[in-house]
């Protein structure tokens, strides 16, 4: 089959260069698989006449799902039969993506039977990509997935998949068990991530620290990222093995501390914990001498997303510190009144980050019940963006 | 209270006649009506039961253009034969 190859000079330049290249990895599908081959060629023509021939479906679908699935069809099916289908599978992939290397051959060979065989692992919300499969056999996969414990995933005004940092299961500055409450949070809301109910889609996402491995402060409609309350912990031999080994701990740490709350007077490092941003830098410059405190927990943040309908927005603080801790019935009660009044109020393909910017914070917050707190900012320590009426003020001055 | 049945059937109706004039509903388009037509008889919970009767059934299918909606099975427009 690979000898029928369609000529693709354009495609061939993306092989050079020292990067990986798709164009390669098709090409070696292309081996055993028709659509592979007919990918290649539909391809190099979109290349050579600058224009895409992806029709998008809007149907197509399991039984029983709103989610999951992407249909795309070639607008030139007689030129390129064996793509005519192309849809997508967006399947929910294991917390923190560990596989074994059995599920792994068994998820391919499940889509070099029902598909062209061509995943991307994974996509940038997390799910494993199953690229290009016909209509009849969706049913089909999908019963095999769901024989190797593998779901499809979120897609549409849904519950997009929630995703992970690896947490405890690797890392020393996990705050709490991203993994466990990815995990739970997943199998609870199984309704809303298969049902789309919602104006637009909205996101979990969970990381350990505020290193934020996976960007959830800049992608998560509902961000948890892990923090501590109590102080850093200092070993401080360790900060003058640092320094004695040439480390600049005034250019490299101090200087750079975005809250001015350390000092070294040549022997000991002191900390302000009570400034502290949680910044992570020192922590992440010092490894051996820092670490978090010991009593962790969560920052919950709302509102981020992707430039799409309208500008890309980060995340701002909810809840000041969660500990974050199963069974979650607190954070699932406050996720719920967030779902009720964005599902009811949002207008359609509104995110709930500008349904906040368009009721304004007082508001959305008077609407899910929770009261504000001065931690709810922008940015640290800038921008408070509660405003407390005048006669609250009163209040609290007789009190 | 009404059965989760009787609002499936009002739904349905309320999808076919949207589909008759190339309108598309969301669950909470349906929801709202719902609460709007029989008030204290349903409520979110009962239209949620509702919507999942239709979808398991097969009566309606979950459409994405842009955003999700609730539509009567079709044929695709961009499909392939």
């Amino acid at each position: 089959m690979a000898d029928n190859l369609p000529k693709t000079p354009q495609l061939d330049e993306l092989e050079k260069g020292g990067w990986p290249s798709f164009v390669k990895e098709i090409k070696m599908a292309a081996k055993g698989s028709p659509m592979a081959v007919d990918l290649l060629g539909q391809l190099e023509q979109s290349y050579t006449e600058k224009i895409g021939h992806w029709k998008h479906g809007g149907i197509v679908g399991v039984m029983g799902y709103g989610g999951g699935v992407i249909g795309r069809y070639s607008d030139l099916p007689d030129k390129w039969p064996n793509i005519s289908h192309f849809h997508t599978m967006r399947i929910n992939q294991p917390s923190g993506w560990y596989y074994t290397s059995d599920a792994l051959r068994k998820l391919c060979d499940i889509w070099e039977r029902h598909g062209s065989g061509l995943t991307n692992m994974h996509g940038s919300t997390g799910d494993i990509i199953l690229l290009g499969t016909r209509t009849e056999e969706l049913e089909p996969t999908f019963e095999e997935l769901a024989k190797i414990d593998f779901d499809i995933g979120g897609s549409g005004s849904d519950l997009r998949t929630p995703s992970c940092c690896c947490g405890q299961s690797r890392c020393e500055w996990a705050c709490y068990d991203t993994m466990g409450a990815c995990y739970d949070l997943t199998m609870h809301y199984q309704d809303e991530l298969h049902r789309p109910a919602f104006p637009y889609k909205f996101k979990f996402k969970f990381s350990g620290c505020p290193n934020d491995c996976v960007a959830s402060i800049a992608r998560a409609d509902l961000s948890f990222l892990g923090t501590w309350r109590d102080d850093i912990r200092i070993d401080q031999d360790a900060v003058r093995e640092y320094v004695d080994r040439g480390m600049d701990i005034n250019e490299e740490v101090i200087s750079r501390c975005p809250g001015n709350c350390m000092e070294f007077d040549g022997k000991e490092l002191h900390i302000e914990n009570s400034f502290c941003k949680r910044c992570m830098h020192c922590i992440n410059i010092m490894p051996k001498a820092l670490r978090p405190g010991t009593d962790t927990g969560a920052t919950i943040l709302i509102g981020s997303k992707a430039p799409i309908i309208e500008g890309a927005l980060l995340s701002s603080v909810l809840i000041p510190f969660y500990k974050m801790e199963p069974p979650y019935d607190d954070l699932k009660e406050l996720i719920e009144e967030i779902w009720d009044v964005w599902a009811e109020e949002g207008k359609n393909r509104e995110r709930v980050g500008e349904f906040i910017q368009r009721v304004g914070m007082g508001n959305f917050l008077d609407a899910i019940g929770l009261d504000p707190v001065p931690e709810m900012v922008a940015h640290p320590r800038e921008n408070p963006y509660v405003f407390f009426e005048e006669d609250e003020d009163e209040d609290e001055d007789e009190g | 209270m009404k059965s989760v049945d009787e609002v499936a059937d009002a739904m349905y109706e309320m999808v076919k006649d949207a589909q008759a004039v190339k309108k598309k509903l969301k669950p909470m388009d349906l929801t709202k009506a719902m609460i709007a037509t029989y008030g204290d008889e349903v409520d979110k919970k009962l239209c949620k039961a509702a919507i999942k009767e239709l979808i398991n059934s097969g009566r309606c299918v979950y459409t994405y253009f842009g955003g999700s909606f609730i539509e009567i099975p079709h044929r695709e427009g961009a499909a392939n034969d």
